[in-house]
């Protein structure tokens, strides 16, 4: 039995609800376990503010948002500088690392210790952009989340992209996903069960 | 392009909206008037796409006013018809809603709340808009509100508002919110064959026997459509059972009168509740809509910090059920409402504790739901005081 | 013992009467004009249905043996929006006042000339708000004095066929309710052709408008509709606002055709769908596009 919270950041266009959609997808129809998400974003449809947030569990879901996350994925500056002191001890931090500068992180971040939250930083957008399109960064980033964590089943995650994307994206984003997959993997460790096993926020 | 099918059978992740559209098509409905309006768009976007499909009409109207007009005139023509709105929207239907309670013509409103007043919060949540709800038109009438939590019930009640529409000839009100309109979860659609559908009572017999508002035993009159050959005259005007205007009081009196009673009556029928907890409950939190997802979670917190709290949920809100407060209010130390408006409900819920025991309520005006920690701090207070 | 049967009773409620309407009042021939249109039209007159809004000419709605409703103010035309399109083969008209349709219900008026959905609008103009006892209206000439201008009009009435010719309306016309033979014709007309049809009726209201502007009894109206009008087919929409006293231009200014609403939205839905969309068009519709 296992319970996470991810919460994903970063700026109107990115990509951002569909990532959290497509992780909640694989999760609820797919491997048949219950998730939320909710969204947050400003009024523009392109470069404010936005997130969402993803809760998987075996349970229903009563309180639909993220508290203390154990998975953030922060895409742009604003979204690092916002959520990356929420999350867990042992908890995941992923970051664009193109777009969240180094300078500004947090120094306690970066230790690997068991108690510490886990930061990576990958070049999603780079990514992106060599596999054709910098749009599907945020699929990239789902594929290296993916090869960290075993909060979704790989099978539930290509199909919940098959299902959800236009026919002609489908190559691409599974491209971009398992790129961020590899990446992943490269990483050498995956974090078996939730990092913590603490009970819902509040 | 193929046609769909009207009952998506399966395991989906939508969001409220689009599970609300979907119940819709499941429940028979095959006309949706609307007008944009964030947070209640989805619904439109969703029946545009998937009316055609299935042999229905969308059309986007010129403004709130005229979707529930041409609402009411499809359910007139005999089409199952409903509309979505929030809450600038639904003030601009109050006029029609009336229409539709006194003509008696079945139909569903959606309203996805969002904090007001005026345009207010487009993209953020409320519960401004319970009180508007049942008496924002003019005039005595009763009516219908059920307030879903979850995108299963956006599906599920969307279903239940057009059955009772059908059931007791009257505008049926879905009072969501911005959250569980936009909140994707899991939605589980069961074959069509499992899912229970009524039908407005139709009237089939000679013209001259025809009264189209003589009621049947149930207070419900059996309905005709325009163009069967009846020759209704429908009007907003006081009516006798011809359906003729009437300025007289007795007329008045038996027709607002019938209109209140048919619902008052047949309220056992109509309240649906979840309860959890509340066998042994010393303090029960009463609430609907998310803000229903957040007391439940502040029950667990204060279970597990052993206290004996209860939690109730309203799914029906109007008519509001009164003997099941009235009956908790004798055995429990406090009533704590949760509400995104200055307090709307918790007035009903005062008013059945009749001073037997308190009613706290937690408020605020809309934005964002409370934390559960919120409400916890004002169930240790219950117990405290 | 029978009573006498009046020819028209069949298509009258006669049950309902006396009727609201005051001595000289128009709107009893315009609503006479309508049945005799409807019944020499010959369609299937359990098929035909009256919806009107609020105000004297909105009762027409009550008095004919049709369906009939009788909604809210202004709203007749968005609740015959529904109506036709949730039961295409239903002949909807719409009869109300001119506050009711072009003023409170403005803008219905003008999105359904422009959708152009197959319904036909009779328009009772008579320059006042009668029902609530002589208001000044959207159609009310300058200088006119009401209830709520006592010292003259200075609001610029509209000129409600140039309105709707703009907008978007394949037929319009313009009658007073001295022309019955024009109107009846003119009903026809309108009822037969296909997508957004507008009639407007000049008619007195003596009670309302005459008495206070102190233009006589109605039979004086009718005089002046008699003397005063120009018959003008064809001619611009635009030349036939109204001044007081001046000269009345009537005629059939618009028969156009264009692709009404649900033409276009069967072919624009064609394109995307295998099967044709309009499974619920009755027979009747679907003979008349062969025919077509």
């Amino acid at each position: 039995m296992s319970r996470w919270e991810v919460k994903i950041a970063g700026f109107g266009g990115q990509g951002i609800i569909l990532a959290g959609y497509l992780l909640g997808k694989a999760a609820a129809v797919y491997d048949r376990r219950h998730a939320t998400m909710v969204q947050s974003y400003g009024p523009e449809a392109r470069g404010s503010a936005c997130a969402s947030q993803v809760i998987i569990a075996d349970e229903p879901i009563s309180y639909p948002y993220v508290t203390e996350p154990d998975v953030l994925i922060a895409m742009s500056q604003e979204a690092y500088t916002r959520f990356a002191a929420e999350v867990k001890p042992g908890g995941l931090l992923l970051i664009e690392r193109d777009l969240v500068a180094l300078d500004m992180m947090r120094s306690d971040l970066a230790r690997p210790g068991e108690d510490g939250v886990r930061l990576h930083a990958l070049p999603a957008t780079k990514i992106a952009e060599e596999l054709g399109h910098r749009i599907v960064a945020n699929i990239v980033m789902l594929g290296f989340l993916c090869a960290l964590a075993p909060i979704v089943s790989l099978s539930g995650m290509k199909e919940a992209l098959r299902s959800s994307l236009p026919k002609s994206a489908i190559e691409l984003n599974l491209m971009a996903f398992e790129a961020g997959y590899a990446r992943g993997l490269q990483v050498g460790y995956n974090l078996a069960g939730n990092p913590s096993q603490r009970k819902e926020g509040v | 392009m193929k046609r769909g099918p009207a009952v998506l059978t399966g395991v989906h992740f939508f969001n409220g909206d689009v599970a609300c559209a979907e119940g819709a098509l499941a429940a028979g409905c095959r006309f949706f008037a609307g007008y944009p309006i964030t947070p209640a768009t989805e619904i439109a976007e969703r029946m545009a796409e998937r009316l055609p499909e299935v042999g229905g009409t969308f059309i986007q109207m010129e403004d709130e006013i005229a979707s529930l007009s041409a609402v009411l005139g499809a359910s007139w023509a005999g089409v199952k018809a409903m509309t979505a709105t929030s809450g600038p929207g639904f003030s601009l239907m109050m006029e029609n809603l009336g229409f539709g309670y006194m003509t008696e013509t079945p139909c569903v409103i959606v309203n996805v709340q969002r904090g007001g007043p005026s345009t207010g919060l487009p993209t953020l949540v409320g519960q401004g808009d319970m009180l508007q709800a049942r008496w924002g038109s003019h005039g005595d009438y009763e009516t219908i509100v059920l307030a879903p939590s979850s995108a299963q019930e956006m599906f599920d009640l969307t279903i239940a508002a057009f059955n009772l529409s059908e059931k007791y000839r009257l505008p049926v009100l879905l009072l969501s919110d911005a959250i569980i309109g936009h909140i994707t979860e899991r939605v589980i659609i069961p074959p069509e064959e499992e899912i229970p559908i009524v039908n407005r009572k139709t009237f089939r017999g000679p013209r001259e026997a025809y009264l189209p508002y003589l009621p049947d035993e149930d207070l419900v009159p059996p309905m005709v459509a325009a163009g069967e050959g009846y020759r209704v005259y429908i009007t907003g005007l006081t009516h006798d059972e011809r359906g003729y205007p009437s300025t007289s009081p007795e007329v008045q009196e038996r027709l607002v009168c019938r209109l209140v009673e048919k619902i008052r009556r047949n309220k056992h029928d109509i309240i649906r509740l979840e309860e959890c907890g509340i066998e042994d409950a010393e303090v029960v939190l009463v609430a609907y809509g998310v803000s229903a997802r957040v007391a439940y979670r502040a029950m667990e917190l204060a279970r597990a910090a052993g206290h004996r709290v209860g939690w109730l949920r309203l799914i029906t809100v109007w008519p509001f059920p009164e003997e099941r407060l009235r009956d908790l209010a004798t055995r429990v130390r406090a009533f704590i409402v949760p509400e995104l408006n200055l307090g709307q409900i918790v007035r009903e819920v005062e008013r059945c504790a009749e001073g037997r025991t308190r009613t706290i309520p937690v408020l605020r005006p809309g934005g964002a739901v409370h934390a559960p920690r919120e409400l916890l701090t004002s169930i240790e207070e219950a117990f405290h005081d | 013992m029978t009573e006498a049967q009046h020819p028209l009773d069949h298509l009258l409620r006669a049950d309902r009467l006396p009727h609201i309407w005051c001595p000289g009042c128009g709107i009893g021939i315009a609503m006479r004009c309508l049945v005799l249109a409807l019944e020499e039209l010959g369609r299937p007159l359990d098929r035909v249905v009256v919806v009107s809004g609020i105000g004297c000419s909105a009762r027409v709605a009550g008095y004919v043996r049709l369906d009939g409703f009788h909604t809210t103010h202004g709203r007749a035309i968005p609740f015959a929006t529904g109506l036709k399109l949730a039961k295409p083969d239903l002949t909807v008209i719409v009869f109300s006042g001119d506050g009711d349709l072009a003023a409170i219900g403005g803008n219905h008026l003008i999105h359904a000339a422009r959708r152009n959905l197959d319904l036909t609008v009779i328009c009772v103009n008579n320059f006042i708000y009668g029902m609530t006892g002589g208001q000044f209206g959207p159609t009310t000439p300058l200088s006119a004095r009401s209830t709520t201008t006592p010292y003259g009009n200075f609001e610029p009435p509209f000129n409600l066929p140039a309105l709707v010719a703009a907008s978007g309306a394949v037929y319009v016309a313009r009658w007073t309710v001295f022309h019955v033979r024009r109107l009846i014709t003119a009903f026809q007309e309108a009822i037969a052709k296909r997508g957004f049809s507008f009639v407007e009726v000049l008619s007195p209201c003596p009670t309302g408008y005459l008495r206070r502007n102190k233009l006589g009894e109605a039979l004086e109206m009718m005089r002046y509709f008699k003397a005063r009008s120009e018959i003008r087919h064809g001619a611009d929409p635009a030349e036939a606002g109204i001044e007081m006293g001046g000269k009345l231009l009537l005629g059939k200014f618009v028969d156009i055709q264009r692709p009404t609403y649900h033409e276009r939205m069967r072919e624009q839905l064609a394109r995307s769908f295998i099967e044709p969309y309009a499974e619920k068009v009755s027979e009747e519709i679907k003979a008349e596009e062969v025919e077509s």
